[in-house]
């Protein structure tokens, strides 16, 4: 425990040394990056002799009202600790290379103070076992997070995405305050109960207020508003620690809260899985309906986060059900899948920060060919959407396979309703199916091809410091995904926290990890064996040329498919639930002149539904304020008297 | 085991060709021609691996990546899978969501490589490729769910047990019936064959898979056409276990039971070649959710 807290001072106070220098000097940036890694470490090493002696706890007297200030560490924080531990340290060191001091002198001290301040807080909510000392870490991420989006102040897109933040994390921050006022009135103290211990009744309303306020910040649907535009207006080193690990303090939360209570009634577990279902279709289906490409990477996160729900559905419903079974697979897949995506994501965005790093740009449609030109980053990249599609070898793979183990066990159990949660199943694939599609588009567009705009003829690599940190967590990536029998104790142990009682292990019966890790293996050593052959073969013998343009000699790169061409079948599919906008694209004539075309999707909840309903409700109360107040003397008098008498009436007997 | 194994990839590897051939002899015969030698697709791999490479010069590795992953991914997914009556010589409980990943990897490599080459052509075939395919998806996995129901694993292996048999003569039946037409459909459209993908048009405008591999030549295009064959003969084999779920006992029946299954299957998709047009690209779509609910439909059967 004291390693731990050692290393959270270190990452907390890691920007500080920074504010001492002038806002032009790079002499605070090495310490901070320093002093990140450091607390990382000792994090890892408290959170490992934690897990060793089956948990670590601190209580101490503090002088804040109803209970003590309690820590705990148990293998259901260390499956949240130990990749963000790997996040916030790998976006530290990238950082140093993607945004200098000197290149940012506004704010490269403030976003580094604030990264420090983020991932501090993150640690400490993982392990807060009071909900008071949870609420502070709370509030303390979610501002510290509004610095980070709003690192670049001076541009108005950044700072709308940074207001709709704000009151996206407030809102959801009153309703975990009416939370913990139940769940304090239900047990008499600000400490949270052991699992599995609180009564069934009044549990309603803690899952809805928890449903609501902690699926705000994992961004599930409805409630992902302010998760887009954040996560394309931060750094990209900023956006792979929000979306990596950030939002699952969400995901962290509710999984938390249900593990709280004795009995789960079964529509919680249907309501996340429909939840989930929902984000995962909706959420990829507007990522293809995008081409800025930090925008297309966050509607990922939703998408994710779906699937994630989906894990902890089918857990919950395995807990209604008396299915342990269903609870270790459905759980172990959430819990994965979370590690999974803070590892991948950032993966992904710190290697588009790289693209944007080179090309000055965000938009797909301005990059293509550097492939050639960032060799490293294109493939880090790829690793990186292999992993995103689920598919093998990598680790998205392992995680989607334990959910869909967790759905297919539900077809053996007819009657009592079950059985419907195989409908999981299909929705995977379909989910699955789409995020194939649109990594095909993202790493097609940017990376292969030729290059469409100048900037993107001359990229050039990132530094050194750049392309290490993607390669670590592309290591990691791999080696989940072709040993995943390494991680199976850990899951299984985080899985026996949440359900109060042990459960059985993650036995290969029921789950057998080292076989599909050893397909990973031979499916890796077919490839190599294959490649190296037609490499063999290839070498001395054969021509280069044009690509063959079916009888057309002059193609130019303006004639590839851009990312709207690429998506447009599949939004077209999606149309009742993505409303795209068109613009131009109309020719008349035979001799037609110069058009141009533009497609964009705006977000369905935000931009369809909340934005026009407020600017109705502020007109309104704009009508009201200027009938009711006009400056009239009398008026107000009578105002007075009104509510005098109105009063006078209803409170005198 | 070892021996199990090297049989089923040696009967995979000699025979996938084959079907191809048959195909095209089948349309021919419906033609009225005589058509190429059923070994003429042995004679093409042949052909093209003697030949040089001609490689534009806007490609990268990735371009070579596409026909590598195209003929390892059936090699190995072939592993899982019970041939007929012969067993599967890999099986383990999950391996049925492998199998299916495992050709959506060979998807991803196929499409990227196509992207590779900078042709709008190429783009075109990517797409309707992602596109079709993760429509086809849901169906595969409605019947993976039906046959998962009546079964005691999860596993290819158990899915395709010799369960198969009594199943079809019990209420189950039905069921059985309607994902066998879907699981044709998704054969259909996964190995890009007539009504959603012409291979012989000679408009590369109208084309899925075919326009996807233009650029490649050589002993890289041969990898991509016996990387096709083998993946028809792959999935083929779930069509044919299912529909004929014989158990005889003796190695050379049985295995004489799969390879006559998978001409007759052969035949089937040369007919329905011969006898229906492509449709146009809107269409397919459609007829991709209408098989999907009509695999739902098998679903219900089954949980009722």
């Amino acid at each position: 425990m004291t390693w731990l807290i050692f290393g959270m001072l270190c990452i907390a106070l890691s920007g500080v040394p920074g504010l001492l220098y002038d806002r032009r000097s790079d002499a605070g940036e090495r310490p901070a990056a320093v002093l990140v890694v450091v607390g990382c470490l000792a994090c890892l090493a408290g959170i490992g002799g934690a897990l060793l002696h089956g948990g670590a706890e601190l209580q101490l007297a503090w002088a804040v009202p109803a209970g003590r200030f309690a820590l705990r560490v148990d293998a259901l924080a260390a499956a949240f600790l130990l990749p963000l531990l790997l996040v916030v340290a790998t976006g530290a060191v990238y950082g140093l290379g993607y945004w200098p001091q000197r290149a940012h002198p506004d704010n490269g001290r403030k976003l580094r103070l604030n990264y420090g301040l983020i991932s501090a807080a993150m640690i400490l909510l993982l392990c807060a076992r009071n909900g008071v000392l949870f609420l502070v870490a709370w509030e303390v991420m979610a501002l510290a997070g509004f610095f980070l989006i709003t690192a670049e102040d001076r541009r108005a897109e950044v700072r709308r995405a940074g207001y709709i933040y704000l009151i996206a994390t407030h809102t959801g921050t009153l309703a975990l305050f009416g939370l913990f006022a139940l769940l304090g009135h239900a047990t008499g103290s600000a400490l949270w109960p052991a699992a599995g211990t609180l009564p069934a009744a009044g549990s309603t309303a803690l899952f809805l207020l928890g449903l609501f306020g902690f699926g705000m910040k994992a961004g599930l649907m409805p409630l992902h508003i302010w998760l887009p535009g954040a996560h394309a207006a931060a750094p990209s080193h900023a956006s792979a620690l929000l979306s990596g690990v950030m939002i699952k303090t969400g995901i962290y939360g509710l999984v938390r809260l249900t593990s709280l209570f004795a009995v789960i009634p079964p529509w919680w577990g249907w309501t996340l899985l429909l939840t989930g279902a929902v984000s995962g279709i909706l959420g990829v289906a507007l990522a293809l309906a995008q081409h800025d490409i930090k925008r297309l990477l966050a509607y990922h996160s939703v998408e994710n986060i779906g699937i994630i729900a989906m894990g902890l559905g089918l857990a919950l419903l395995g807990r209604s059900f008396g299915q342990p079974q269903l609870v270790l697979l459905g759980l172990a897949g959430c819990l994965l899948h979370v590690a999974n995506h803070g590892l991948f994501k950032s993966l992904l965005f710190l290697s588009a920060g790289s693209v944007i790093h080179a090309t000055g740009s965000r938009d797909l449609d301005h990059f293509g060919g550097l492939l050639k030109l960032q060799r490293w980053t294109g493939l880090f990249f790829l690793g990186g959407a292999v992993a995103i599609s689920g598919l093998p070898p990598f680790n998205g793979f392992i995680s989607e396979w334990l959910i869909y183990l967790g759905a297919f066990h539900a077809v053996g159990h007819p009657g009592r309703g079950l059985y419907l949660a195989l409908l999981a199943a299909p929705a995977l694939a379909l989910i699955g199916g789409l995020a194939l599609a649109c990594f095909v588009k993202v790493f097609g567009v940017t990376f292969l091809g030729a290059p469409r705009t100048p900037e993107a003829q001359q990229a050039h690599e990132a530094p050194a410091s750049m392309l290490a940190p993607m390669a670590l967590l592309l290591a990691a990536c791999a080696w989940i995904g072709l040993l995943p029998g390494s991680v199976a104790p850990l899951l299984a142990a985080a899985a026996g926290n949440w359900n109060g009682s042990a459960l059985p292990p993650l036995t290969a019966r029921l789950a057998p990890l080292s076989r599909v890790g050893l397909a990973g293996w031979v499916l890796l050593l077919l490839l190599a064996g294959l490649g190296l052959w037609l490499r063999r073969r290839r070498a001395g013998v054969g021509a280069t040329g044009e690509t063959w343009g079916c009888g057309y000699r002059f193609p130019t790169p303006r004639m590839q498919y851009t990312a709207s061409s690429f998506a447009d079948t599949l939004v077209g599919l999606f149309r009742f639930g993505l409303w795209s906008e068109r613009h131009g694209a109309e020719v008349a004539g035979l001799f037609p002149g110069a058009a141009s075309f533009a497609s964009h999707t705006p977000d369905v909840v935000l931009d369809r539904a909340l934005t026009p309903a407020a600017t109705g409700l502020a007109r309104l109360f704009r009508w009201l304020r200027r009938t009711v107040q006009h400056g009239v003397t009398a008026i107000y008098l009578l105002y007075v008297a009104a509510a005098l008498v109105v009063l006078l009436t209803l409170f005198t007997r | 085991m070892v021996a199990r194994l090297v049989l089923q990839l040696v009967v995979l590897l000699l025979f996938a060709p084959l079907l191809a051939g048959v195909i095209a002899k089948t349309k021919a015969l419906f033609a009225g021609r005589v058509g190429p030698p059923l070994l003429q697709p042995w004679y093409d791999l042949a052909r093209l691996w003697g030949k040089g490479f001609v490689v534009s010069r806007t490609t990268t590795w990735v371009f070579f990546a596409g026909p590598v992953v195209g003929l390892a991914v059936p090699l190995l997914a072939a592993l899982f899978i019970p041939f007929g009556g012969l067993p599967a010589p890999v099986s383990f409980e999950g391996d049925l969501i492998l199998f299916v990943y495992l050709f959506g990897l060979a998807r991803f490599f196929t499409a990227i490589a196509a992207l590779d080459t900078g042709s709008s052509f190429e783009g075109m075939g990517a797409v309707r490729e992602v596109t079709f395919s993760c429509l086809a998806e849901p169906t595969l996995f409605f019947a993976l769910l039906v046959l998962a129901r009546g079964a005691s694993g999860l596993s290819l292996g158990a899915l395709l047990g010799p369960q198969l048999a009594g199943q079809w003569q019990s209420e189950t039946g039905a069921s059985l019936g309607l994902i066998l037409v879907c699981l044709f459909v998704v054969l259909l459209v996964e190995n890009s064959r007539i009504p959603f993908d012409d291979p012989n048009t000679h408009l590369e405008l109208t084309m899925i898979h075919e326009v996807m591999v233009l650029d490649h030549s050589g002993p890289a295009f041969g990898m991509v056409l016996y990387g096709a064959a083998l993946k028809l003969m792959v999935l083929g084999a779930l069509l044919v276990r299912i529909a004929l779920p014989f158990q005889t006992g003796s190695l050379l029946l049985d295995l004489l039971i799969f390879l006559g299954g998978e001409l007759a299957l052969a035949v089937l998709i040369g007919v329905v070649e011969s006898v229906m047009a492509r449709l146009r690209l809107p269409r397919v779509p459609q007829v991709l959710v209408g098989t999907t609910l009509l695999s739902v439909f098998a679903l219900v059967l089954v949980l009722r």
